[in-house]
């Protein structure tokens, strides 16, 4: 018979269910916290319930944010006349980290992918084009979808949808590697790609 | 069949999407194994050359571990890039409707050496300029729905098994081929429901079902419709297809959505 406290096996259960963390990691880090001094779990515990209480959507990018406009778009420092559309809000730290981009971003939530059943109407797609009509100060579009079918796919998709708009739209340098996601990449192959970008 | 825990297959990326940290759940079509899935570990890593960097729709061959439930990929190599496809916004539509089309039909451990060479000729055509891809879509349709054994029937009534005149007929979906006038008129109460759904079907969509039914793609290639009878046979091909699967294909809505400038319009106006 089992003897381990019920409490237990269900902290180890729930880390097993996290990306990356097999059954011998998500044991490793229950029996850390049942030994680590209490603040430090409910620290945890609180950091966690916050996650979900205090997360919000920003209603001009579509980032994941604590306050609606997000810090970046409240930012006053930024330049307001580009956007970088990316796939993900990891993709948004990511380009980030290189310190080289100031202007804004907005955040598709997906690639096109119809096989798995994402068309242009699954991702903030119709969110983009009301924004870019509603604020004629946007010069330019910074296409940062991932270097791969889906990703370039998403971008051909809205160089047809925008460019008769009359917005320069330019697309990452084609430095990154082929088939990688973008927020694994380095920031000196990022910070390259985005000032190499070119003009589709 | 007891399988080695390291073996060698080659497959046609059908479908990829993310699972755990940096792993790509991928569906193949496979010659010996049919509809197969297996993780890639890292795969999202630019870094990661191991698993390689397994694009859609391309050819590749495998080295597999066997893994509890999916196999794993311990290394990949690119055969065919499809690059000159991947240049091309409605061509990478077309290529979505086949894989979606193959991934609903296909199934799992099961041979079929016939569909995984279709597909990949397929794919091949796409990326060639000079193809049609509106046409090569119908071909493909017409040639899968044989491998998959829901071949329609074309040249025979599907009621009373007499050949098929020269004439305006009918195609029933459920009974899933055509009838003829007098089958349907006569007898419209009595077949079991099956005249029901009934509809005409002009001769030169017959002509042309059956052409692209029978024909390989170097003959079929040069033909053309007219757009009368091509919306005829590709409404035809989706009602079946549709009736199939039970459901509608999510890559027909963005092949309309392609097609139609008016529908991109639309959305900018919105
Ligand atoms: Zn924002
Ligand atoms: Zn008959």
């Amino acid at each position: 018979m089992d003897t381990t406290p019920r409490a237990v096996t269900r902290l180890i259960e729930e880390f097993h269910r996290l990306p990356g963390i097999g059954p011998k990691t998500a044991q490793r880090l229950t029996f850390y916290l049942l030994r680590a001094p209490k603040e430090q779990a409910q620290a945890l515990s609180e950091a966690l319930a916050h996650l979900k209480e205090r997360i919000t959507t920003c209603a001009i990018c579509a980032n994941i944010a604590e306050e609606n406009p997000c810090a970046i778009c409240r930012d006053d420092g930024r330049d307001r006349s580009i956007v970088c559309i990316v796939e993900e809000p990891l993709d948004v730290l990511a380009i980030e980290r290189t310190r080289e981009y100031h202007g804004l971003y907005h955040v598709l939530h997906g690639a096109i992918s119809p096989v798995e059943g994402i068309g242009p109407d699954d991702l903030k797609v119709d969110e983009l084009l009301q924004r870019i009509k509603h604020n004629p100060g946007i010069m330019e579009l910074v296409l940062a979808t991932n270097p791969n079918v889906e990703g370039e796919a998403t971008a051909m998709y809205l160089e047809r949808l925008i460019k008769p708009l009359g917005i320069r739209m330019t697309r990452l340098a084609r430095g990154l590697p082929m088939g990688g996601d973008l927020e694994y990449a380095d920031e000196i192959t990022l910070t390259r790609a985005l000032e190499g970008r070119r003009e589709v | 069949m007891a399988r080695e825990r390291l073996y060698r297959l080659e497959a046609i990326v059908l479908k990829r999407s993310d699972i755990g940290e940096a792993d790509r759940l991928l569906t193949l079509l496979t010659p010996a194994r049919g509809k197969l899935r297996v993780i890639a570990k890292g795969a999202r890593k630019p870094s990661s050359r191991k698993s390689g960097h397994v694009e859609l729709f391309t050819r590749i061959a495998l080295l597999l571990a066997q893994g509890k439930q999916l196999d794993i990929i311990t290394q990949a190599d690119t055969l065919d890039t499809r690059q000159t496809l991947r240049a091309n916004l409605d061509r990478i539509g077309y290529a979505y409707y086949l894989a979606e089309l193959v991934d609903q039909f296909a199934a799992e451990e099961n041979e079929n050496l016939a569909l995984f060479e279709l597909l990949d000729h397929a794919l091949t055509w796409l990326g060639d300029a000079a193809t049609n891809p509106i046409l090569l879509a119908r071909f493909f349709e017409l040639h899968l729905l044989t491998h998959v054994g829901y071949r329609p029937q074309l040249f025979v009534c599907e009621n009373c098994g007499k050949p098929v005149e020269p004439i305006e007929n009918y195609f029933s979906i459920t009974t899933g081929g055509v009838l003829d006038p007098n089958c349907v008129a006569t007898q419209r109460e009595h077949i079991e429901g099956r005249a029901r759904d009934a509809q005409t079907l002009s001769l030169n969509a017959l002509k042309a079902l059956r052409y692209l039914q029978t024909r390989s793609w170097d003959t079929v290639r040069a033909v053309r419709l007219s757009a009368a009878t091509h919306a005829e046979i590709e409404t035809l091909l989706y009602r079946y297809i549709a009736h199939h699967l039970e459901r509608n294909l999510k890559s027909v809505e963005f092949l309309r959505e392609l097609r139609q400038p008016s529908v991109m319009a639309e959305r900018e106006s919105r």
